[in-house]
């Protein structure tokens, strides 16, 4: 479903080339859980960022369910994201000057759907979301006034919001501590098996990686 | 569903509410100044139409420099007969001498027929007197003299006379050879508008009794008018065409409510469209402040939009969301400054009535609502359009990693967002100016200033990096470098206070360069008052009074009135008939009385710009033959009028007798200052034995000679008018003290608009501000120094952006001075350092009120925020 053909990708720096990603191949099957991980600087977050269509390679290319997605348009590549790919980061990235319902609600309406084919409105399937990661009481929060984990755990209500086929997470529990870190992630993967997404995961912690059907290493730019 | 970008942008409302709330402000401040000003344009055009019979106290209006000829009164006899009113009034300047005071001062005397005015009341007090000072004799009291007492004739006077006069009602107020006495004083006259009042005290007398006074002796500069009140059915537009030859040939000007409505109404646009410029510079101003606002607003954005792309926005979504969250801004901003602007108008016509031709009421203009709605609000779309392109640049990987490529190449977008600004302030300056020139200047002018003021932001940042002051101490360091850090707002609060100042700065120095030429003690010859109106036969004895009292030699000045007769062979009549002709001169021109001189040398503010003077040849070249021309001396405005050069003839009549000259010599005339100076001047000995009357130029130093003089003078010779340099001054320092206090104001919004702009600028560096300062706290910095830092930054900001737009403002003003009203220049220095000083102290102030929240956050609460 996803596949990754000689994949490379070359920043500048300081005026000069840096060679992040090198000729990385790899291909990950339809509701995989797959963890990526590596040291820093190895490359993750941008095969991460290459694989979710939010960068463009230097050299290779990413074919999403057959489709080239670096042949689409900037545009045309965020309808894809809005319709079929979630993101959770490290640092959780939440709107401040929304509240929670209202983050969670950004990618229903980013996608045009003010009700959903189950008949419910796009504000009731974001109060649900909310309501199975635990949030219920807390819609009308601003982000300033949740903490880490309750952040990331709005942070995961919005990304499955548009039921996407693949979610990808970059350090979800980065930010968390050890308590925190394993209830969200455990969160993530009962959200994953119900829907049946794709699960890529970057992730520096080991234990989280073990749970993941599939690691990919990488180190130095390339796969180990 | 309402599309994405309305809904994120009404969602993120509050939050962009609190960060560019302020700077909003300062476009609600240019706003209000333009939609005050409109509407009180509305106001006063629709007064003036309103009113437009009582403004002109008739139907129409008949006027000359001599009594009506016979043809002009056999026109005036037609309309009587057909049923019309006719009024006569005649209006001249004279001096009025009081009788128990002794004080003189030149006056406007006007002599009144019974039925004038015909429209509108003229309010007295006490009440009714004006009835009872034009009535015939029949129709007032049992007596022949309708006087307020005893055998004197009465008069009404402006209020401001008795003061002047030191004198009150019941007393005597001799007028040429005549007595009269005060009954009363005229409150309002509707046909007396604006500053006529200030030009002089008015006094009115029945117009019989103005003829025995002696003053309409032959040279006095008398004004006569018919009035007449038409009866239903005649259109004065249609009498005037039908007599259109008779008034033609005998140079009388015929005046209809609606051309007066007109010309009231043109005064009023022309000083609505000044002031209008003013305000405008006040929104661009806050365009500004918004550029600046949205650009540190967008900054602060990046990673809400690089997530927004993430989740899949378009950039054309993320865009158009924060596009419209500037134009819902710019609209509130809008809407508080009509109000402000409502408000305002109201108060206005109260601050500037002294110079309003009629009162004005005040009403909501529903166009000058829409105009200023939409003219704030897209303002600050279109300043806020080059700082928004950035988001439409911002790649979604910047949610993953900070440090993302910097887009490559130019973008396109970006020229066309900076022609759009570019051509906003260029049709905003077209349609407010007074003329396409005037606004072309005015962008000019405004593109240079702030090509300046960007210099010098740009040359302060640069300076400060390049010398750091390494020695001083911590606070003032870390001032400093804020002048120049990552999003630092130099050049925003340059620009603001600088064009304040700017601003400010030409409106002073202005007023006080135009104050200081009226100010000195003598003329450029060395007097300081005109004997005017002084009969031949008066000559003699008038300049032996001159002499017993002025200090040097009187020189007497012959005054000759002429009319033009022939133009280079073309005949004034055949000229102004030739309707065709595109390079015709004005009709003024041709038609008016102009006072000549004749003299044998040229004087010290005259210049020759062609021709040669007649050095030491005195009398007409060939004197024996009365048909050859003499020679005359054209001033330079009058020949490009005329469209005459040296050689040309030119025909003057004289008291019905022709004189024939040739141009000798084009001369650029001075008229700054006070002096007696002509626009055609002829040789010696060629008008001698034309009609004439003389000014003797004096010189009294003491203020007891000069009154003394007068009052002799008066009492000797009545008809004779004394022009005195201190009571000029005082006219027109009052006249300009009152338009300039309304200027004033509006350029006083200027340095307000620059000062919210700061303030807002301020704001939206709040957060930055916050953290530092939770950031200085968390390392031991105490309140005082972080404030001091604050002190430093403002300090150093304000000193040299109020520098830059002062020493602009005695740029601009010199350059104003010198070109548009041809005045000397001399930079008031003692303002412009008080402006200075002024500005400084209120930065540093805003900056340390402003700077107090920042410092005393609470620091965990703010890092925990930035987290």
């Amino acid at each position: 479903m996803i596949e990754a053909r000689g994949l490379s990708r070359t920043f500048m720096s300081g005026g000069r080339p840096l060679k992040v990603l090198q000729g990385v191949d790899l291909a990950i099957e339809a509701r995989a859980f797959v963890a990526v991980v590596g040291p820093s600087g190895s490359g993750k977050t941008t095969l991460l960022g290459l694989l979710a269509g939010l960068d463009r390679p230097t050299t290779g290319k990413v074919l999403l369910d057959g489709r080239d997605l670096h042949a689409l348009s900037e545009d045309q590549r965020a309808r894809f994201r809005v319709n079929r790919i979630g993101f959770v980061f490290q640092t959780f990235h939440l709107l401040p000057t929304l509240t929670a319902l209202e983050n969670v609600l950004v990618p229903l309406e980013l996608a045009g759907r003010d009700r959903l084919p189950d008949g419910a409105s796009a504000r009731e399937r974001a109060a649900d979301l909310l309501e199975r990661v635990g949030l219920a009481g807390r819609a009308t929060h601003y982000p300033v006034q949740l903490s880490g984990g309750e952040r990331q755990r709005v942070a995961l209500a919005r990304a499955f919001a548009n039921q996407p086929r693949i979610l990808f997470a970059d350090e979800p529990t980065g930010n968390l501590d050890a308590e925190t870190g394993a209830r969200v992630a455990a969160l993530m993967e009962e959200l994953n098996r119900d829907a049946g997404t794709t699960l890529v995961l970057v992730t520096h912690d080991l234990e989280l990686a073990a749970r993941a059907g599939c690691v990919i290493r990488l180190a130095a730019g390339r796969i180990e | 569903m309402a599309p994405f970008p309305l809904r994120m942008a009404s969602r993120e409302w509050r939050h962009a509410l609190r960060r560019l709330g302020v700077y909003m402000a300062s476009i609600t401040v240019g706003v209000a100044a333009l939609v005050a000003l409109h509407s009180f344009r509305d106001d006063v055009v629709r007064s003036i139409q309103s009113e437009n019979r009582a403004l002109l106290g008739a139907d129409a209006r008949l006027s000359g420099n001599r009594p009506a000829p016979d043809s002009v009164q056999a026109v005036v006899d037609s309309l009587v007969a057909l049923g019309a009113d006719a009024a006569r009034v005649t209006s001249l300047v004279s001096m009025a001498l009081a009788d128990e005071s002794g004080r003189t001062r030149l006056v406007q005397v006007r002599g009144v027929e019974p039925g004038f005015p015909f429209y509108g009341e003229a309010d007295t007090d006490p009440a009714g007197l004006w009835d009872e000072l034009s009535a015939l004799p029949d129709e007032a009291t049992a007596s022949d003299e309708p006087a307020a007492s005893g055998d004197r004739p009465m008069a009404l006077v402006d209020p401001s006379l008795l003061a002047q006069l030191d004198m009150e009602v019941g007393q005597g107020l001799r007028l040429g050879s005549v007595e009269f006495e005060v009954a009363g004083t005229v409150e309002g006259l509707p046909t007396d508008v604006g500053l006529q009042t200030a030009v002089g005290p008015r006094v009115f007398v029945a117009f019989r009794h103005l003829g025995t006074t002696g003053l309409l002796a032959r040279g006095s500069l008398a004004r006569h008018h018919v009035y007449l009140r038409l009866p239903a059915g005649v259109d004065p537009d249609e009498v005037e065409e039908a007599r259109e030859d008779v008034l033609r040939a005998t140079g009388t000007w015929m005046r209809t409510p609606e051309e007066q409505a007109r010309s009231l109404t043109r005064s009023a646009d022309f000083l609505a469209d000044f002031l209008a410029l003013v305000g405008l510079a006040a929104l661009l101003l806050g365009g500004v402040g918004v550029g600046s606002a949205v650009a540190v607003y967008v900054r602060g954005k990046l990673d809400a939009v690089a997530l927004l792309r993430c989740l899949g926005a378009t950039r054309r979504q993320v865009f158009a969301t924060y596009l419209l969250q500037a134009a819902a801004m710019g609209f509130l901003g809008s809407a508080v400054g009509v109000a402000g602007g409502l408000a305002a108008q109201r108060w206005l016509p109260l601050l500037i009535r002294d110079v309003l031709p009629v009162p004005v009421a005040a009403s909501i203009s529903p166009g000058s609502v829409a105009f200023g709605l939409l003219l704030g609000t897209w303002v600050a779309a279109v300043f806020a359009l080059v700082p928004l392109l950035r988001v439409r640049r911002v790649a979604p990987l910047q949610a993953l990693r900070h440090v993302a490529e910097a887009p490559s190449g130019a973008d396109p977008a970006r020229w066309g967002a900076v022609a759009a600004v570019a051509a906003t302030v260029l049709a905003l300056t077209l349609f407010e100016a007074p003329s396409p020139a005037a606004g072309l200047a005015f962008a000019a002018g405004l593109a240079a200033v702030a090509g300046v003021l960007w210099s010098v932001a740009w040359g302060l940042a640069w300076a400060t990096r390049r010398f750091f002051p390494r020695q001083a101490a911590y606070a003032v360091r870390q001032g400093v470098a804020n002048l120049f850090r990552p999003g630092n707002q130099t050049v925003a609060v340059t620009l603001a206070l600088g064009f304040g100042v700017l601003v400010v700065g030409v409106i002073v120095q202005l007023q006080r360069n135009l104050v200081r030429e009226l100010s000195f003690g003598q003329g450029p010859d060395g007097f300081n008052m005109l004997v005017f109106d002084v009969q031949p036969e008066q000559e003699d004895g008038v300049r032996a009074l001159v002499e017993a009292r002025a200090e040097g030699d009187a020189t007497p000045v012959p005054v000759v009135t002429t009319r033009i007769a022939s133009v280079k062979g073309r005949a004034v009549g055949d000229i102004l008939a030739d309707s065709a002709r595109e390079d015709r001169p004005p009709r003024w021109v041709l038609r008016q009385e102009h006072r000549a001189t004749y003299r044998p040398e040229l004087k010290a503010n005259e210049t020759i710009l062609a021709g040669e003077w007649w050095h030491g040849a005195v009398g007409a070249e060939d004197a024996d033959s009365a048909a050859a021309p003499v020679r005359v001396s054209v001033e330079e405005e009058l020949a490009e009028d005329l469209r005459v050069g040296v050689g040309d003839e030119i025909v003057w009549m004289v008291g019905g007798v022709e004189y024939a000259s040739v141009v000798a010599n084009v001369r650029d005339v001075d008229w700054a200052g006070f002096d007696a100076n002509f626009l055609a001047v002829f040789e010696p000995g060629a008008m001698e034995d034309a009609p004439r009357t003389t000014v003797f130029p004096a010189n009294m130093t003491r203020e007891e000679e000069r009154l003394a003089f007068q009052e002799e003078l008066v009492r000797q010779y009545p008809n004779v008018s004394v022009l005195d340099l201190f009571t000029v001054r005082s006219t027109v320092e009052a006249i300009l003290s009152r338009v300039v206090g309304a200027i004033r104001i509006l350029a006083g919004l200027c340095t307000v608009a620059g000062l919210v702009v700061m303030a807002g600028s301020m704001a939206s560096t709040r957060a930055q501000r916050r953290l530092e300062g939770a950031l200085l706290r968390t390392l031991g910095a105490r309140f005082r120094q972080i404030r001091w830092i604050l002190l430093s930054e403002y300090a150093a900001l304000g000193s040299l952006a109020a520098l830059a737009g002062g020493v602009l403002s005695l740029a601009a003003s010199w350059l104003l001075a010198s070109g548009l009203f041809g005045i000397s220049y001399r930079p008031a220095t003692g303002a412009a350092a008080m402006l200075w000083l002024a500005v400084v102290g209120l930065v540093v102030v805003a900056g340390a009120v402003g700077g107090r929240g920042p410092a005393r956050s609470g620091p965990l609460a703010v890092l925990r925020e930035a987290e």
